[in-house]
C-alpha cells in the first residue's frame, strides 16, 4: 500500500515541547508518520491535541522561546531535517516543503503587494530575476484560480476575499514547486462552500504536481471529502492511524469512534447528539498512561499504563489496551 | 490615491478655519479689554491710541464680521504689526530658515536614535541594552527639558567649552548640535519605545512565520518584512513629532539665543508684545496642519490599508 | 515641556505601551509590589506636601516662605536654610515646598477634568455615532491642530489676571481631546462587541448601557495613561509658566521660581537647582506609578 519508494516525508518519534509555568510540557510526544507523493493525509484531531504544532515542527516555525523540539527526526527526501544546519533547513524550507497557514489574512504581510510575496519564494530558491519572478507569480496566481491574475498581483491582502487570500496563500507556497505541501487548517476560517473549492483545488494541484498533502484538520468533512489516509491525536500522540477508508469505516480507537459518532446526521433526527464527555487534557498535567482513559467508555484497569501502538489491519494501527492486534487469535473483554 | 489626496487637502479646510476663529476668540472674544490683549497687559493706552487700535482692527464692528477681516488678512500674509511698528511678517522672514534648520536637524537626530535605539532594544528584548533603554526613556521623561536645556549649556557650552553656548555665530552644524539635541531629546523616549514595541509586536506576528516558512533569510525577514511593517506606525509619530518641536523650539530657541520662529515668540511674550504672539502662533497652527496633511499623506502611501480603504 | 507631556498626549503607542486591549479592569500582576509600592509613596508623600506645606516648611529653619530679608538675597546654603536664598532673600527651602501645591493641583485638576470630559465625550461619540460623533470629532481635530504650547500661550498670553484655577482650566480646554480620542476609539471597539448591542436590543436605555458596559470595557487604555498625564500636565503648566504666560508672583510655584531664576543661573544655579529637583522627582513619581499601575493591570510588553 505505502510504498516505500514513494515516501516523501518520513516523520519518526517526534517530541514537542512547549514552555508552560510548571516547566516543559509535551505538545507532541512521539508522532510519526508517513507522507506519500500523490497522497493526502489528514492529521485530524481537536485543538491542544498538537496537530498543528507538528505541522509548525515540520517547517521550523515553531515560537521561538517558548518550544523546543526534544526528540525525532524528520526525513525529507532521505536526509533528517532536525538534523540539519539552520542554513541547510533554510534551503529546504519552501523549495521542497512548503506551508499554507490558516489565516490567510494575518499570514500575509499586509503592506506588500500580493505578487511579490508569492515571488519571494520563487526568486530565493530558483534563483529567478524580477522579471521572471513576477511573470512566475502570475502564473501560479492563475494556476489557483484568481482572475485577471497580472493586474491582481500588485493588490494588497485586503483587498481579496477571504478564499481569494486562501488562493493567494497557496500558490505563495507552491511558487518554488515543493514536493511536500503542509495545509495548516487552511478551510476552518472559509464558509463552507469555498472551503470544497479550496478542497478540490488543492487535490487538483496535487495530482498535476505529484504532490504529497499534509492536511491539518480537526472537521470530519473535510477528512471524507480530502483524505486517502488518516492519522488522529490525541493529547500529543498518535492514537490511530491507517488508510481512510479502513480508518473511516472501522475505527479501531474509542476515540475515533466516539468523533464519528457526533457527527450530526440526518437519520438521527429528533435523538441527542451523542458527545464524548469532559474535555480534552492540559497538556501540563496529563495522566500516566492512555490519556483518553479519563473520558473513555471502555476505560479499563490496563489503561492506567500507556498504550502501545497496534497494527490491527495491514497499515492500520490503533494506540489502544482493547485493540487486537491482526493475526491474534483471541482478544480482551 | 489622488482621490485621498484631495479628500484629506479638503478636509483641512475646516479646521483652518476653526483654529483660526479660536485663535481669534482667544484674542478678541474674551470677556476683557481686546485692546489690552494687543496692547500687553501693562502698555499704556491713551484715548487716542484706543480710537486708532480700534479702528484699525474694526473693534466697534460685529464679531464675525471681525472675523473675517483677521482671516482674509492672515491669508494675504498679513499677520499684524507689532508694537513697535514692525509687521510680523518681517519678523517672521527672517526667523523661518533658521527654525527650518535647527528643527531638520533636531528631527533628524530623533529618528536616527530613537529608531536606532528601538531597534537595537528589541532585537535584544530583555537583555541588558533593552532595560537601559528603557530605563533611559523614563528618566527623560520626568526632566522638565528647559532644565536639560540650561544644564547642557552650562556644561557643556560654557565650563567644558565644547561647543557654542548660544547664539548662530558658528553656523551650521557647530552653533545648532547643542540646541538640536536637547530638542531632539523631547521626541526621543516616545519614539524609541514605540519602535520597539512596532518590532517586538511584529517580529511575533504570522507573516514572520510564513517568511521563515518560505525558507527566507533572518535578515532579509528583519528588513522586508519586520521593519517594513513596524515602522510604518513609526513614521506617524516621526512626522507628528516634526509638529511637536515647533512647540519645543519655543523653549530651546529662547535659552540657546538661536533666532528662529520660536525665540521671536518667546522674546514676544517676554515683552508683552500682543500681536507678536498672535502672529506667530498663528503661523505655527497653519505649519502644523500642513505638516499634518503632509504626514497623513505619506502615511497613506506607505500603508495601503490606509488609502485603499474603499477597493476590494 | 518635555517628552512626559507630548507622550501623555499622543500615547498611541510609545511611552505608554501599545494602547490597552479594551475589556475590564483586571489585575494581572500583584498589586502589592516595590514597583508600584515606591513610586506610590513617593506620590503620596508630594501629595501631603502640597496639602499641608505648613507641616514641612519648618522643618530646618523658620519656614515662611514670605519672610524675607533683601539683605540675604541669593545666598547659597547655610545652617536653617539647606537651600539658600532666592532673589528676594526668601527662605528658598520654604519657597520649594509651597511650590508643590499649584503644580500638583494644576496636574490632577487638569487629568481629572480631561479624564471627565473624555468619559462623557467618548462615548457619546463612540454610542450615539453619526452627527454626534462627526461634530465632536471636528472639534477635536480643530484642537489639534495646535502644536501643543502655541494655544495655551495665545490664550493664556490674554488674560490678565492667572490664577491656577483659570491656567488649569486653559490646559483642560486645550488638552481635553488628546484623552477624549483614547475614550472615543476604546469606546467604538467596545460598542461593536456583542452584549452592548444584546444590551440596546433587550431595551436598556443609553445612560444605562453606557454606565453599565461601554464605560467600563473602554476605561483601560485612559487609565494606562492617567500617572503619565499627571506627570506631563505638571511639565506643560511649568514649561508655560516659565515661559511667562502660566502662573505669576505673587504665586508661588516652581514655574514661577524657574522663571525667575533664568538670569540668575550661571552665577547661583542653586536658584535653578532645587525646584528642578522636585519637579523633577514629582513628575517621575507620578509617571513611574502610573506605569507601575499599567502593568499591574495590562502587561503587554514585559
Amino acid at each position: 500500500m505505502t510504498a516505500a519508494t514513494g515516501t516523501v516525508v518520513e516523520v519518526e518519534g517526534l517530541r514537542v515541547e512547549f514552555r508552560t509555568r510548571a516547566g516543559w510540557a509535551r505538545a507532541v510526544d512521539d508522532v510519526g508518520f508517513r507522507l506519500t507523493e500523490g497522497r493526502t493525509m489528514a492529521v485530524l484531531g481537536e485543538s491542544g491535541s498538537g496537530k498543528s504544532a507538528t505541522a509548525r515542527a515540520m517547517l521550523g516555525v515553531l515560537p521561538r522561546h517558548q518550544s523546543r523540539v526534544s526528540a525525532g527526526s524528520i526525513r525529507v527526501a532521505g536526509r533528517d531535517v532536525l538534523a540539519m544546519t539552520e542554513a541547510a533547513r533554510r534551503d529546504v524550507r519552501g523549495a521542497e516543503m512548503a506551508m499554507v497557514f490558516q489565516d490567510a489574512l494575518s499570514a500575509l504581510n499586509p503592506v506588500l503587494p500580493v505578487g511579490y510575496q508569492v515571488a519571494e519564494g520563487a526568486r530565493r530558491h530558483l534563483r529567478l530575476g524580477r522579471r521572471e519572478a513576477r511573470e512566475r507569480a502570475v502564473d501560479m496566481l492563475a494556476l489557483v484560480g484568481i482572475p485577471d491574475p497580472a493586474r491582481r498581483a500588485g493588490d494588497y491582502p485586503h483587498q481579496f476575499s477571504g478564499g481569494m487570500r486562501q488562493r493567494v496563500m497557496i500558490a505563495m507556497a507552491l511558487a518554488a514547486d515543493p514536493e511536500v505541501l503542509v495545509a495548516d487548517e487552511p478551510t476552518t476560517a472559509l464558509d463552507v462552500t469555498i472551503q470544497a473549492q479550496i478542497l478540490d483545488l488543492l487535490r487538483g494541484l496535487q495530482e498535476e504536481r505529484s504532490m504529497a498533502l499534509l492536511l491539518i484538520t480537526h472537521d470530519m468533512g473535510v477528512v471524507a471529502q480530502a483524505a486517502d489516509d488518516i492519522t488522529v491525536m490525541y493529547a500529543g500522540r498518535v492514537v490511530e492511524q491507517g488508510p481512510a477508508d479502513a480508518v473511516l469505516a472501522d475505527p479501531a480507537h474509542p476515540y475515533t469512534r466516539a468523533l464519528l459518532l457526533s457527527v450530526p446526521r440526518p437519520e438521527h433526527k429528533g435523538r441527542a447528539l451523542p458527545v464524548i464527555p469532559g474535555s480534552p487534557p492540559d497538556i501540563s498535567a496529563l495522566p500516566t498512561g492512555c490519556a483518553f482513559s479519563p473520558r473513555c467508555p471502555l476505560a479499563a484497569h490496563e489503561c492506567t499504563a500507556p498504550p502501545p501502538l497496534v497494527e490491527v489491519a495491514p497499515g492500520h494501527l490503533s494506540a489502544c489496551h482493547l485493540s487486537v492486534p491482526s493475526g491474534v487469535g483471541g482478544h480482551h473483554g | 490615491m489622488l482621490l485621498f489626496v484631495v479628500r484629506r487637502v479638503l478636509g483641512m479646510v475646516p479646521l483652518v478655519l476653526g483654529a483660526t476663529f479660536v485663535i481669534f476668540a482667544a484674542v478678541y472674544a474674551l470677556p476683557g479689554d481686546p485692546i489690552r490683549a494687543i496692547a500687553g497687559p501693562t502698555a499704556e493706552i491713551s484715548p487716542a491710541t484706543r480710537a486708532a487700535l480700534t479702528e484699525e482692527y474694526h473693534l466697534d464692528e460685529p464679531l464675525l464680521v471681525q472675523y473675517w477681516y483677521y482671516l482674509t488678512g492672515v491669508l494675504r500674509g498679513d499677520l499684524g504689526v507689532d508694537l513697535r511698528g514692525v509687521p510680523v511678517y518681517d519678523l517672521v522672514e527672517a526667523a523661518w530658515p533658521v527654525s527650518l534648520l535647527l528643527g531638520l536637524t533636531a528631527w533628524a537626530l530623533m529618528a536616527v536614535v530613537g529608531v536606532g535605539l528601538g531597534t537595537v532594544a528589541a532585537m535584544r528584548r530583555g537583555g541588558a541594552f533593552d532595560w537601559a533603554v528603557l530605563g533611559l526613556t523614563t528618566v527623560i521623561v520626568g526632566v522638565p527639558y528647559f532644565v536639560v536645556a540650561y544644564v547642557l549649556q552650562i556644561v557643556v557650552g560654557v565650563q567644558l567649552g565644547w561647543l557654542p553656548s548660544s547664539g548662530i555665530r558658528e553656523g551650521w552644524p557647530t552653533s545648532y548640535v547643542l540646541p538640536a539635541a536637547c530638542l531632539a531629546l523631547f521626541g526621543l523616549p516616545e519614539l524609541s519605545r514605540l519602535t520597539r514595541a512596532s518590532i517586538i509586536e511584529n517580529r511575533q506576528a504570522d507573516f514572520v512565520d510564513t517568511a521563515t516558512a518560505k525558507g527566507l533569510a533572518p535578515r532579509v525577514i528583519l528588513v522586508r518584512h519586520i521593519l517594513r511593517t513596524s515602522l510604518v506606525p513609526v513614521v506617524s509619530v516621526l512626522g507628528l513629532a516634526l509638529g511637536f518641536l515647533m512647540s519645543g523650539a519655543i523653549l530651546v530657541e529662547g535659552i540657546f539665543n538661536v533666532p528662529g520662529l520660536g525665540f521671536t515668540l518667546f522674546n514676544g511674550i517676554r515683552q508683552q508684545n500682543g500681536p507678536v504672539v498672535v502672529g506667530i502662533s498663528t503661523l505655527m497652527v497653519f505649519i502644523f496642519l500642513a505638516i499634518n496633511l503632509l504626514v497623513d499623506i505619506v502615511c497613506g502611501l506607505l500603508d495601503p490599508r490606509i488609502s485603499l480603504v474603499r477597493d476590494g | 515641556m518635555s517628552g512626559t507631556a507630548e507622550a501623555a498626549l499622543a500615547p498611541s503607542a510609545g511611552l505608554a505601551g501599545p494602547p490597552p486591549a479594551p475589556g475590564p479592569l483586571r489585575l494581572r500582576r500583584p498589586l502589592l509590589s516595590l514597583r508600584v509600592l515606591l513610586p506610590a509613596g513617593v506620590v503620596l508623600l508630594i501629595l501631603v506636601v502640597a496639602a499641608l506645606p505648613a507641616a514641612f516648611a519648618g522643618w530646618f529653619g523658620h519656614g515662611d516662605p514670605r519672610e524675607c530679608d533683601l539683605g540675604s538675597s541669593r545666598d547659597g546654603p547655610r545652617a536653617g536654610h539647606p537651600f539658600g536664598f532666592d532673589i528676594q532673600g526668601c527662605d528658598l527651602y520654604a519657597n520649594v515646598v509651597y511650590g508643590a501645591r499649584p503644580s500638583v493641583f494644576i496636574g490632577l485638576a487638569v487629568t481629572l477634568g480631561s479624564v471627565l470630559i473624555a468619559i462623557v465625550l467618548g462615548c457619546a461619540a463612540a454610542y450615539y455615532g453619526r452627527w454626534v460623533d462627526a461634530t465632536i470629532s471636528r472639534t477635536m481635530d480643530i484642537f489639534f491642530g495646535f502644536p501643543v504650547l502655541v494655544g495655551q500661550v495665545v490664550v493664556l498670553n490674554s488674560i490678565a489676571s492667572r490664577n491656577a484655577a483659570v491656567v488649569a482650566g486653559v490646559l483642560v480646554l486645550f488638552v481635553w481631546p488628546y484623552t477624549t480620542r483614547l475614550m472615543r476609539s476604546a469606546a467604538l471597539s467596545t460598542v461593536e462587541q456583542g452584549y452592548v448591542k444584546a444590551a440596546r436590543g433587550l431595551g436598556a436605555g443609553s445612560w444605562r448601557t453606557i454606565s453599565r458596559h461601554v464605560l467600563p470595557n473602554s476605561a483601560g487604555p485612559v487609565a494606562a495613561v492617567v500617572g503619565l498625564s499627571v506627570g506631563g500636565m505638571i511639565t506643560l503648566e511649568s514649561a508655560l509658566t516659565f515661559l511667562g504666560v502660566g502662573l505669576r508672583q505673587p504665586t508661588i510655584s516652581w514655574g514661577v521660581q524657574l522663571n525667575t531664576a533664568q538670569s540668575a543661573f550661571r552665577t547661583d544655579p542653586h536658584l535653578l537647582l532645587f525646584p528642578s529637583l522636585f519637579l523633577t522627582v514629582t513628575v517621575l513619581a507620578f509617571v513611574l506609578l502610573g506605569d507601575a499601575l499599567r502593568d499591574v493591570f495590562d502587561p503587554r510588553l514585559r
